[in-house]
């Protein structure tokens, strides 16, 4: 594994001169990618169509380029205890080859980035975080474990993430393995929901030592493959060449963001940003209030009182999600207002502002416009009619339960 | 990505709009356009009977991913639309200079128009 140059992305919007490329990236120029800038990463956006690339992901399978992601290691004796600390869940009771679905809060409880962390071992974590907030969140871990046996590496220049996602993924995934390693195969099989293990991929330059998690970000069955940063084009071309006869296509971030968005995912920067915390976005669960240490004493963690208090307290705006009934979507920023006058007509004066639109996009799979938004809560109710002032007209919409699509036959 | 194309016998605007020189002129999006929105899935055209006024927004295209607004080329009154690019806008996409063609409008007077050259230099090709 090769040490990759360590200029490191900022929160700052960049100009698309200064962006880093993935060591995917004569991969997406050879397939004709529209790239885009992304959390200063230069990505594929789109390869063909963001349409098909989206059903392809529903009905079949897509392969995504995620090496924008960061990855910190967190490893030592301490490495949970710091985690537990660092982080409002619970670490310490992940079982080693299993993953959570977590967050990074500033003491007031504001949200610095949601995360996937893998438990590697008794001793060893990964932690998966967004592009644009990975150079602050290893910078935060190292601070928040100062004083813990553990050590916290940045390990995203060296690391490659490909996914591959959809109800044929795991029939491609097992189909990495070696054709005389029966045992690996089952394994793909076998990975529970939220699982990661080892394992050796084939691809057509020989084999590579693989992460095999069986996570995603579309609301389909899928894994994602972590691997060195230097093997990545390797396994990209064997990935497409075996998951072409399947369907499988390579799938870009508008397909990634709408899959997302259909699954009422939240996405940081959108749904989660420093102005929320996890109770607003519906994701109170992940904070572990309860945590104990060794002595069965409260945990104190980085935000603990200050969500403490905050769920403690009625929430001054709740996320929901909104099914349009017209077919001009919502889009992130725009006003929810009270319909006055005629559905589709102009927004009246007096609309009274009630929310603000995170995420909208019409909804491939669904076939009418969907969209997250932050409401006041006496109009966050199933069924509320509601309006988004779509550039000065007023759009009808409905507060409907998240997430809009659920897969059939969830495992 | 495909090699955008800008037809010889159409005129162009810098906000990505083409223009034939028929009289109803036709007015449609460039390649160029619909390929940095990604698929459309949405229209807004003017009615029939509208006056238009060069360089004004008369409509908006929607994407998957983004909405742009669309500008007339020209000032004139609208005589017809596409209904069927409004029923099925990905019409849009895979014929821009043909079948996906948006609006025609009986020209009274042209606004600033670019050549297939000069609209070529204008998105960078």
């Amino acid at each position: 594994m090769t040490d990759q140059p360590t200029d490191q992305p900022t929160d700052a919007p960049t100009d698309g001169q200064t962006d880093r490329h993935s060591p995917l990236h004569d991969e997406h120029v050879a397939l004709g990618a529209n790239l885009t800038s992304f959390g200063g990463w230069l990505m594929a956006l789109r390869y063909t169509s963001d349409l098909a690339e989206h059903r392809a992901v529903r009905e079949a399978a897509g392969l995504f380029d995620l090496s924008h992601m960061g990855e910190i290691e967190v490893a030592g004796p301490q490495a949970a205890a710091a985690l537990d600390h660092a982080l409002v869940g619970n670490l310490t009771a992940v079982t080693p080859g299993r993953a959570r679905y977590t967050m990074i809060c500033q003491e007031d409880g504001a949200v610095l980035d949601d995360l996937v962390v893998y438990r590697l071992g008794e001793e060893r974590f990964l932690v998966v975080a967004n592009a644009g907030n990975a150079e602050l969140v290893a910078r935060e871990l190292v601070t928040r474990a100062a004083g813990f046996d553990a050590t916290v590496t940045d390990q995203g220049a060296a690391t490659a993430l490909v996914a591959v996602q959809g109800p044929r993924a795991e029939q491609i995934v097992a189909g990495l393995t070696d054709a005389a390693d029966v045992a690996a195969a089952q394994a793909v099989r076998d990975l529970k929901y939220y699982a990661a293990v080892p394992l050796v991929l084939r691809t057509d330059a020989g084999p590579v030592d693989a992460l095999v998690a069986r996570t995603g970000y579309t609301g389909e069955d899928g894994f994602e493959l972590f691997v060195p940063a230097g093997r990545a084009a390797d396994l990209w071309r064997t990935v497409l060449a075996a998951g072409a006869p399947l369907g499988l296509v390579p799938a870009g971030l508008s397909a990634r963001d709408s899959l997302r968005l259909e699954a009422g995912m939240p996405l940081y920067g959108h749904e989660l940003d420093t102005t929320t915390t996890p109770y607003e976005a519906g994701l109170g669960r992940v904070v572990k209030l309860d945590k104990t240490d060794d002595d069965g004493a409260p945990l104190e963690f980085v935000g603990r009182a200050a969500l403490a208090a905050r769920r403690a307290s009625a929430p001054a705006r709740v996320l929901v999600g909104l099914k349009g009934l017209g077919r001009r979507p919502a889009r992130a920023g725009y006003a929810v207002v009270i319909p006055d006058g005629e559905p589709g007509g102009a927004v009246g004066e007096s609309a009274r502002r009630i929310g603000t639109v995170t995420s909208g996009a019409p909804s491939p799979t669904l076939g009418h416009p969907i969209a997250m938004a932050y409401v006041t809560p006496e109009l966050s109710a199933e069924g509320t009619e509601l309006a988004v002032d779509v550039r000065g007209r007023a759009e009808p919409v409905v507060v409907v339960p998240l997430p809009f699509y659920r897969r059939p036959q969830q495992s | 990505m495909t090699e955008a194309q800008f037809p010889a016998h159409l005129q162009y605007t810098a906000e990505h709009e083409w223009i034939d020189g028929s009289n109803p002129a036709v007015i449609g999006i460039t390649a160029t356009a619909a390929e940095a929105l990604g698929d459309i899935v949405y229209l807004e055209l003017p009615e029939v009977g509208a006056e238009v006024t060069a360089g004004s927004v008369i409509g908006e295209v929607e994407s998957t991913k983004s909405v742009s607004e669309l500008f007339s080329p020209v000032t004139g009154t609208v005589v017809e639309v596409n209904q069927a690019a409004i029923d099925d806008p990905a019409v849009v996409n895979s014929d821009p200079y043909t079948d996906g063609w948006l609006f025609k409008v009986d020209v009274q007077e042209t606004g600033d128009l670019l050549t297939p050259d000069q609209y070529a230099a204008h998105v960078g090709n």
